[in-house]
């Protein structure tokens, strides 16, 4: 468990395990009774299977709309709705979003139950056994970061917003829907647990795959998230669908230019994420260890710190040489303070990080909230650099 | 006074079960029917006020005047008693319900039909239960006003504690009048506490910890 860590190099993009189904809308329009144009105005678009798409656009413009009518939350008006290779359009609407996993702002949670009645919901309506209900919802806790001794049995008030929308994620993933639709999911909590639950979204479709509709008004968010980002303008009519970076590169009208914002180069920070760069490997140590045997590894290799992990491998503090070397043995102290970031943030989130934490760097966690190594506002200054000169070249 | 309620404590306690049984199983059939109506129009804004229409006016009707109405068709007896108790029981619960209802915040009802919960379900796991503690305070409400309107139903020869009252008002200045018509007061007002008690205590237990103040 404590040795300095491989240099994880920026990975290239392996074959993702994909669980999730393609959806096609085809000619969806929505009309409401009393308003001359529709909301939703004859939309055709295709969705491949295990991708994240963003949808865009500004406020009423039935972004959020035709997201609801692929779990016919709103029945379209007209057009058909394909999820795989079925027609869905006229199913049982209740039986087919046990299908879905729907993710709300805040989380949406039944105030009136558990943490585990909650996320048990949909598996106990599809009869499943006790049993396997129990064991799916203590993985589910665990994939989205929570502690299932601890968060079991208690009732969503008693957590914070971020662990409100975290418990809100893995009720919708309870069922292995292959599809998961989001509606501003991180609107209501602070931008570093946004970022933070962003971090963690990525984490777990990177393991899962699913294919994932999610709407918001924030381009960055899009941008981070997104494989394809759709824009919309008024009548949910599509502008843009594209790869982030196309769109960032070429917007295909003023109207996506003036949505996606200026200072192209530094649009570049949102654009480029923490495992694009060459983390830095570091001295890490258990909970328990010698701090002399600690201390002389770390200056073996050149670290001015220790990153100390518990025993289920997760870092919680970082601690200087100077104080590790007045102790025996690691504490078990949890830093709250400790500045981390996810492989899938963005070079943005984990300056934002550093600037949180007034440090100079932050620790990156990989898979299940391993570490993954370190990254350093050196290391983002170079990447600035970089790209600012490939522009200007 | 005291001798004459150690005189009658057989009657009076047999009067006293009467009266609370009377108000008790009223109260539930009250409720429920409540319960039905408010589930019926709640998600209609029309429904809704004329369902709050109904339970306001419906107050405003002298209970004495309604089981006058009730005699024509029913005659003397238990039948009109149940009635109008029943009656006036369902209007505060109601009014409470439809506001319970209304009050349960959209985003939970929301999500509840977006992981495939269907209207039924909705409405009995995560609508109702989150609208209890305000509909019990309706259900409050409505058995100390019975409890009360209960009294009255012995003028249609109904059972309860309204006798010994009425009996007393009829001889007033004869013998024990007085004694009865306070005797039968008194005992109403007791039992109203001790039944608002219990309530407050299945409030207590009823009450999801997740939702409680």
């Amino acid at each position: 468990m404590s040795e300095t860590l491989p240099v994880p190099s920026a990975p290239p993009a392996p074959a993702r395990r994909v669980s999730g189904v393609p959806i096609r809308l085809e000619h969806v329009t929505k009309r409401y009774p009393g308003q001359d144009r529709p909301a939703v105005d004859d939309v055709t678009l295709d969705i491949a299977a295990g991708e994240t798409v963003m949808f865009v656009g500004p406020s009423g413009c039935g972004k959020t709309t035709l997201l609801k009518m692929i779990n016919r939350l709103i029945e379209p008006t007209s057009g058909r709705i394909h999820l795989g290779d079925e027609d869905v359009t006229n199913q049982d609407p209740d039986r087919l979003r046990r299908r879905i996993g729907y993710v709300i702002q805040a989380g949406g949670l039944f105030p009136h139950m558990m943490v585990a009645t909650n996320i048990g919901m949909v598996p106990r309506m599809l009869g499943w056994e006790k049993q396997r209900v129990t064991e799916r919802i203590d993985e589910l806790l665990d994939l989205v970061g929570l502690d299932p001794e601890q968060y079991r049995d208690r009732y969503p008030k008693e957590l914070s917003g971020g662990q409100q929308q975290r418990v809100g994620v893995a009720r919708a993933l309870a069922a292995d829907p292959p599809v998961l639709l989001m509606d501003e999911p991180f609107g209501a909590v602070d931008p570093i647990t946004r970022q933070r639950l962003q971090d963690e979204l990525l984490r777990i479709q990177d393991e899962l795959g699913k294919t994932i509709v999610c709407v918001t008004h924030d381009f960055d968010e899009a941008v981070k998230l997104g494989d394809r980002i759709v824009v919309f303008d008024v009548g949910a009519r599509i502008v843009q669908y594209d790869t982030p970076e196309a769109i960032l590169a070429a917007p295909a009208e003023e109207y996506v230019a003036d949505f996606v914002g200026a200072g192209a180069t530094l649009k570049q920070l949102t654009l480029t994420r923490v495992n694009s760069l060459h983390l830095r490997p570091v001295t890490t140590a258990s909970v328990g260890d010698d701090a002399a045997d600690a201390v002389a590894r770390a200056r073996a290799a050149g670290d001015d710190f220790v990153v100390v992990l518990d025993r289920r491998g997760r870092p919680i503090s970082w601690p200087t040489l100077a104080e590790v070397s007045r102790m025996a043995a690691i504490p078990a102290t949890v830093d709250e303070k400790l500045p981390v970031v996810g492989l899938g943030s963005t070079l943005n989130d984990a300056l934002d990080t550093m600037l949180a934490a007034s440090q100079g760097g932050a620790v990156v966690l990989g898979r299940r909230d391993s570490l993954a190594g370190v990254v350093t506002i050196e290391m983002i200054m170079d990447a600035i650099q970089r790209t600012r000169q490939e522009t200007a070249g | 006074m005291w001798e004459f309620v150690l005189d009658r404590r057989g009657q009076i306690a047999y009067q006293a079960f009467q009266h609370v049984s009377l108000v008790l199983q009223c109260v539930l059939l009250g409720t429920l029917i409540a319960l039905l109506l408010a589930a019926l129009v709640y998600r209609s804004a029309a429904a809704t006020s004329l369902a709050n229409g109904v339970s306001a006016v419906g107050l405003t009707i002298p209970a004495f005047a309604l089981l006058g109405i009730l005699l024509a068709p029913f005659g003397f007896g238990i039948t009109p008693a149940v009635i109008a108790v029943t009656f006036y029981a369902a209007l505060p619960v109601l009014r409470n319900a439809v506001v319970g209802l209304a009050g349960v915040d959209r985003s939970v009802v929301e999500s509840a039909r977006g992981i495939g919960m269907s209207r039924l379900a909705t409405l009995v796991r995560v609508e109702l239960p989150l609208a209890w503690p305000v509909i019990l305070a309706g259900i409050r409400v409505s058995t100390q006003m019975v409890m009360g309107i209960a009294a009255i139903a012995a003028y249609v020869l109904g059972p309860g504690l309204g006798g010994f009252i009425f009996t007393g008002l009829s001889r007033l200045g004869g013998a024990n009048a007085l004694n009865s018509a306070l005797a039968g007061t008194i005992a109403i007002v007791v039992l109203a506490l001790v039944l608002d008690l219990l309530l407050l205590l299945v409030g207590r237990l009823t009450t999801p910890r997740g939702i409680r103040v």
